[in-house]
């Protein structure tokens, strides 16, 4: 469970990122966020695994606080989200298998992890994430030969080689074409439903986001205007929340 | 009106800019005493020297390959040296890796400071504390491809893709770990051809060093130069010559592979 106590962000700047949030993610959830760019989706995400810091409130993952973890709790609660990225921030110049096992580190000693000794299990762990992503075959090619789908099928198979209870993706096919779209959507609904990993989706296509969301919250200026099952997110609702009418562009339109 | 006036202001920019450069070069003329009378009274002498120096003494080749072998293994040891000290103190200067301001600021300061020294100085200094000999030639060569490698090294580092670091502390690495998932695999290409250029540089400077007394061939090219032996003097420079178009070849070859 994740869960936000007055969760507050201003940017140094003085930017409201997020204005006193109250919500609660539930187990097993596919979450998808919605709104405007720089209405506050990412900011929201990130904030889960403290990749950016809050201002006021606290974060829970589980019973833990994540906003006053430091050190080695800080890490061991990462540990447990993964994340998927628009860029897939793979490193290109490595192999996807090693890029599947850095998922890995926080399991072990730092010394182990150096050497690259990973135990035999953590291997057979990667590369079935690999073929559970169908892409095991790809394993000792170097990520730069895969193409941005694939390279998105391996960051999602590195999450679940990292046995995250929670995924966190941000804009995952922002920079994908509408066939690798829907795989990749497809592959993030399977591990959600058939592991019950909590996933939480920053998207930005309406359609998108009914399509594959259990829960749908929409993001306004860094506060929650809409929070409910997505049967609830009528186009009136969307409207509410993007300020105006749907724009074509934030359809995908072919794939629904 | 107005565009007239930027020009005219752009013109007078130009003929001040050229005025200052002239007046440097004249006033360089001047103190150091540069006359073309110089070069014309220097040319018969040296007519003598090339004609003192050929046929080179190809006799003196097999003994000298022991002090060229001296060198180059100068140039091994003191790049080695220098690459691995590089690596700390390049990624403690990178704004990405250290994110704290004065960490960085030091280690830039440090690194700056350490390459204003030329070798030969550095070589001149160690000299007298480490004796002569190859020992102070080599901790000379460290020195100094430290200060290029670690520059060119932090400069990698500072462009490398932030993504991958963003995902390895996502995934809950610590710092050590951090590095050699997210930074290390980025750079690694770099530093090799940072590390081989460095050794081509040392190779040319290993050969200089022996002039004040650190090692090499160097020492023997003094020797042959204070005995007036110009016919061995040309049979060294051939020979250093060579040698560091060889090297250079190679390492040049390795380079374009890496990248």
């Amino acid at each position: 469970m994740i869960e936000f106590k007055n969760v507050s962000k201003v940017y140094p700047n003085g930017t409201v990122g997020l204005n006193n949030i109250n919500i609660k993610i539930n187990p097993g959830d596919f979450v998808v966020i919605v709104g405007l760019s720089g209405a506050g989706k990412s900011t929201f995400l990130r904030s889960i695994n403290r990749l950016h810091e809050i201002s006021e409130g606290d974060i829970l993952i589980g019973d833990r606080s994540i906003t006053k973890a430091w050190g080695k709790s800080l890490l061991n609660i990462r540990r447990e989200i993964g994340m998927i990225f628009q860029n897939f921030n793979l490193v290109k110049r490595s192999t996807v298998l090693r890029n599947v096992l850095s998922g890995r580190v926080g399991y072990h000693s730092t010394i182990r992890t150096l050497l690259g000794l990973f135990p035999k299990e953590d291997v057979q762990l990667a590369l079935d994430a690999l073929e559970t992503v169908n892409i095991k075959e790809k394993a000792y090619n170097r990520a730069d030969e895969l193409s941005g789908g694939q390279q998105q099928r391996v960051s999602i198979a590195r999450a679940i080689a990292q046995e995250a209870k929670i995924i966190l993706a941000d804009e995952p096919v922002a920079s994908l074409d509408p066939y690798t779209t829907t795989q990749v959507m497809d592959y993030l609904k399977k591990i959600n439903q058939e592991m019950g990993i909590t996933t939480v989706v920053n998207l930005h296509f309406v359609d998108l986001a009914r399509q594959y969301a259990t829960r749908i919250i929409g993001i306004r200026a860094g506060e929650i205007v809409f929070d409910g099952p997505v049967e609830e997110a009528t186009d009136e609702v969307f409207s509410q929340i993007y300020g105006r009418e749907i724009k074509k562009d934030e359809l995908l339109g072919e794939t629904t | 009106m107005e565009a007239m006036r930027i020009r005219r202001m752009a013109r007078i920019k130009k003929t001040v800019t050229f005025l200052i450069i002239i007046a440097l070069v004249w006033i360089s003329i001047v103190q150091t005493g540069f006359s073309l009378s110089t070069i014309l009274t220097g040319l018969p002498n040296m007519r003598s020297l090339i004609d003192e120096m050929f046929p080179p003494d190809w006799s003196y080749f097999s003994s000298i390959t022991e002090p060229m072998l001296a060198t180059i293994r100068m140039a091994v040891l003191g790049t080695t040296f220098g690459a691995i000290f590089a690596i700390p103190v390049a990624l403690l200067a990178s704004r990405n890796v250290a994110k704290i301001p004065v960490v960085y600021q030091i280690a830039r300061f440090i690194m700056n400071l350490i390459r204003t020294v030329p070798e030969l100085l550095l070589a001149a200094l160690f000299v007298p504390i480490f004796g002569i000999g190859e020992v102070s030639g080599i901790l000379a060569i460290s020195v100094f491809s430290f200060g290029i490698i670690a520059k060119l090294l932090y400069e990698s580092i500072e462009a490398i893709d932030p993504g991958p670091l963003e995902a390895m502390t996502a995934v809950g690495a610590n710092k050590v770990q951090w590095i050699f998932y997210g930074v290390v695999p980025q750079v690694v290409a770099h530093f090799m051809s940072y590390t081989l250029y460095s050794f081509e540089i040392n190779v040319r400077a290993a050969a200089v060093l022996g002039y004040v007394g650190a090692g090499g061939i160097g020492l023997t090219l003094n020797n042959a130069l204070s005995f007036y032996q110009y016919d061995r003097v040309l049979t060294i420079i051939l020979y250093t010559f060579l040698v560091v178009l060889l090297i250079d070849l190679i390492s040049n070859r390795i380079r374009e592979k890496l990248i």
